[in-house]
C-alpha cells in the first residue's frame, strides 16, 4: 500500500509542473504584449520595461519558464497591477475564507445528503422518498448562481433574517454554504440511497437481522458503515466541484474569497492576480485529490493496489 | 457496452433490433420522456421564437420598465423594458447552440483523441492521458474560465471554452470503452483478416463505445449549458444585449427587490432545460444498461 501511495505522490508531480506551465501561458497566450499584461493597462512605459526585464522576455521561453518557477517556489507571485501588493499576500488573505466556505459547504451537503440518502432508502417509494429524490433531481439541475439569489430574495430581502452578503460571524456564512452546498447534497444523496439499497440487499445483513438485532442496528452499524465507502469517495471528488463552484457562489454573496478575487481580477485585467488565482484553485484540488486516495487507500482494503491493470 | 455486445452475438441480434430494444425501454420509462418533452418544448421555442412572441427580444421600450407580468408582458419587462418572456425563448437559441458546438467541439478532439490513447496504448498514450491529467486538474468551470481569460468574453469564445472544457470528459471515456472493446474477438478476428488499424477503429471499435457516447453527451449538454449561464452570469460570456439566460440573471440582480421576476425565470428556463438533459441521460443510461 504504501508503494501505492508514493506512486500517486510521484503521479502527482507533473501534474503539477503542467498546471504551472499552462499558468505561465496564459499571459503569452494573450494578444498583445505580456508584460503590458503583466504591468497592466495604466503602466508607465518605464515599468513596463522593467517587467519585461524581469520576465526576461527577450530570452528563451524555457529560461522564462525557469526563472517564473523560481520565483513562483520562492513564493514570489508577481505584484497586482492595480493594488501594487504582492500577490502572494493577497491569497493568503483570501484563501481561508474560500476553504471555509467549501468546508461548510461540505459538511451541510454531507449531512442533508447522508441523511436523505438513508431515511430514502429505509423507506424506499414512500412520500419522504419521492418527495427527497426529485428534490436531488432538482438540486442537481438548479444553477448555483440562481439558487443563491433565490435564497437571497426569500431570506434577506422579503424574511430579513439572514444577511444578504458579506462576510462576518457565523450568520453570514449560512446562506452562501447552504447554495454552495445543496447540489453536492443533492448527489450525496442519491449516491447514498442508491449504496444503502445495495448493502441492505447482502446476506450479511440478512444475517445481521435473523440474529434478531434492532433494525436502528442494523441500519446504522451494519449496513451504513458499508455503503458509506463510494459516498465518501464522491465527498472527494466532489470538493473540487466546490471549489469550482465557489467562484460563482462568492460572486453572489461578495464573499471575499479566491473565487471572487479571479473574477474581479480577469474583468479588470489584473493578470498576475488571475495567475496565482488559478493556480491556487487548481493545487488545492490536485492535493485534495491526493490526500482522498491516500485516505480512501486506508479506508478500503479490498482495492488492489499492486499492478496497473486496475486503470 | 461489451456485455451488450456479446450478448447480441450470442442471440444473433442485429444491431438494429439492439436499437429497437433501448428505444423500447427508453419509450417505458417515464421520467425519460418527460425529459425529452421538457428538451422538444425549448426546441420548439428556439425554433419558433419569432412566431410565438411579437416583441423583439432586444428592442427596448423605456414608457414600460420593470413591470410585473401582465397579460401583455407574459413575464414582465427588465430594466430597458424589453419582454423578458421574448428574451427567454431567443435565449434558448443561445442555450442550445452552446450545448451543440460545445459537444461537438469536446468529441470532435476528445473521441479520437481517446480512441488513438486507447488503441495504440504506449507512449502516445502516456502523453495523452498527461495532458488530461493537467486540464481535469482545474475544477469544474475554472478551465472554461482559464480559456475565456485568453480569449476574452463573448458567446463565441464560451462555445470553444466550454468545448475544450469538455474534452478530458470524451477523452477518458472512450479511453476506457476502446479498452474493453479491444479485447474482443471480433477485433481480433478483424485483425487477421489483415484490415489496417485505421478500418477496425472506425468500423469496429467506435461503433461498440457509441452507448457510452451518446449517455454521456446527454449530460455534458447540461453541463456545457451551465457552466456557459455561469461565465454569463460572472460577466465573462455572452455581452449585452444578447439574450443568454446567465447574463439576463445577472443584470436582473440589481432589481431583486423591485422586480424579481427578472431573476427568476432565466434561473427557471436554465434549471428547466438541464433538468430535461438530466433525465433524459438517466432514462438512455438506464435503457442501453438494463439490469
Amino acid at each position: 500500500m504504501y508503494g501505492y501511495i508514493i506512486r500517486r505522490i510521484l503521479l502527482a508531480i507533473p501534474v503539477l509542473i503542467g498546471v504551472s506551465i499552462l499558468v505561465f501561458s496564459i499571459v503569452r497566450f494573450i494578444p498583445g504584449d505580456p508584460a503590458r499584461a503583466i504591468a497592466g493597462v495604466h503602466a508607465s512605459p518605464e515599468y513596463i520595461e522593467n517587467v519585461r526585464r524581469e520576465m526576461l522576455l527577450d530570452e528563451p521561453i524555457y529560461v522564462q519558464y525557469y526563472v517564473y518557477m523560481r520565483n513562483l517556489l520562492q513564493g514570489n507571485l508577481g505584484r497586482s497591477t492595480f493594488s501594487r501588493r504582492p500577490v502572494a499576500t493577497e491569497l493568503r488573505e483570501r484563501f481561508p475564507n474560500t476553504m471555509r466556505l467549501a468546508v461548510a459547504a461540505m459538511v451541510i451537503a454531507s449531512i442533508i445528503g447522508v441523511g436523505a440518502g438513508i431515511v430514502s432508502a429505509t423507506r424506499r417509494y414512500s412520500l419522504f422518498d419521492n418527495i427527497s429524490m426529485v428534490g436531488a433531481l432538482i438540486g442537481v439541475a438548479a444553477p448555483v448562481f440562481w439558487l443563491g439569489v433565490m435564497f437571497q430574495l426569500l431570506f434577506s430581502v422579503r424574511l430579513g433574517w439572514l444577511p444578504s452578503g458579506g462576510m462576518g460571524s457565523l450568520r453570514f456564512l449560512i446562506l452562501p454554504s447552504l447554495t454552495l452546498g445543496l447540489a453536492t447534497a443533492a448527489l450525496i444523496a442519491r449516491i447514498t440511497r442508491s449504496s444503502m439499497l445495495e448493502v441492505l440487499r447482502q446476506d450479511f445483513i440478512t444475517t445481521a437481522r435473523s440474529k434478531g438485532l434492532s433494525e436502528r442496528v442494523v441500519i446504522y452499524k451494519h449496513a451504513l458503515k458499508n455503503a458509506l465507502i463510494p459516498v465518501v469517495t464522491v465527498m472527494g471528488l466532489q470538493f473540487g466541484t466546490l471549489l469550482g463552484g465557489a467562484v460563482l457562489t462568492e460572486t453572489v454573496f461578495s464573499w471575499p474569497g479566491i473565487g471572487r478575487l479571479l473574477v474581479d481580477s480577469i474583468l479588470a485585467r489584473d493578470y498576475p492576480v488571475v495567475q496565482g488565482a488559478v493556480l491556487l484553485l487548481a493545487v488545492s484540488f490536485v492535493l485534495i485529490n491526493l490526500v482522498v486516495d491516500v485516505i480512501y487507500a486506508f479506508l478500503d482494503p479490498r482495492i488492489t493496489y499492486g499492478s496497473r491493470e486496475v486503470e | 457496452m461489451d456485455n451488450v455486445a456479446v450478448e447480441r452475438q450470442v442471440k444473433g441480434l442485429s444491431r438494429e433490433s439492439e436499437y429497437a430494444q433501448i428505444l423500447c425501454h427508453l419509450r417505458r420509462n417515464r421520467l425519460a420522456m418527460a425529459g425529452l418533452a421538457v428538451l422538444a418544448v425549448f426546441l420548439l421555442c428556439a425554433l419558433l421564437a419569432p412566431v410565438l412572441t411579437p416583441y423583439s427580444p432586444t428592442t427596448t421600450n423605456f414608457a414600460r420598465v420593470l413591470e410585473a407580468p401582465s397579460r401583455e408582458h407574459l413575464l414582465g419587462t427588465d430594466e430597458l423594458g424589453r419582454d423578458v418572456f421574448a428574451r427567454i425563448l431567443y435565449g434558448s437559441r443561445i442555450s442550445l447552440a452552446i450545448g451543440v458546438i460545445s459537444v461537438g467541439i469536446g468529441m470532435l478532439i476528445g473521441v479520437p483523441a481517446g480512441a488513438l490513447s486507447g488503441f495504440y496504448g504506449g507512449k502516445f498514450d502516456l502523453f495523452t492521458q498527461r495532458i488530461i491529467d493537467i486540464m481535469i486538474a482545474f475544477p469544474g468551470i475554472l478551465l472554461a474560465i482559464v480559456v475565456v481569460t485568453v480569449l476574452g468574453v463573448g458567446v463565441e469564445n464560451v462555445m470553444i471554452a466550454t468545448g475544450i472544457a469538455s474534452i478530458p470528459i470524451y477523452t477518458r471515456l472512450v479511453r476506457g470503452s476502446v479498452l474493453s472493446v479491444k479485447k474482443q474477438g471480433y477485433v481480433a478476428a478483424a485483425r487477421a483478416l489483415g484490415i489496417g488499424n485505421f478500418r477496425i477503429i472506425v468500423r469496429h471499435v467506435l461503433p461498440n463505445c457509441l452507448g457510452p457516447i451518446i449517455v454521456q453527451s446527454t449530460f455534458q449538454f447540461a453541463t456545457a449549458i451551465l457552466w456557459a449561464a455561469g461565465l454569463g452570469f460572472l460577466g465573462l460570456g455572452a455581452q449585452p444585449p444578447t439574450p443568454e439566460w446567465g447574463a439576463m440573471l445577472s443584470k436582473g440582480r440589481e432589481y431583486i427587490r423591485v422586480a424579481h421576476h427578472l431573476t427568476t425565470y432565466p434561473g427557471l428556463a436554465i434549471l428547466l432545460m438541464i433538468l430535461g438533459f438530466n433525465l433524459l441521460g438517466d432514462g438512455l443510461r438506464d435503457a442501453m444498461d438494463p439490469k
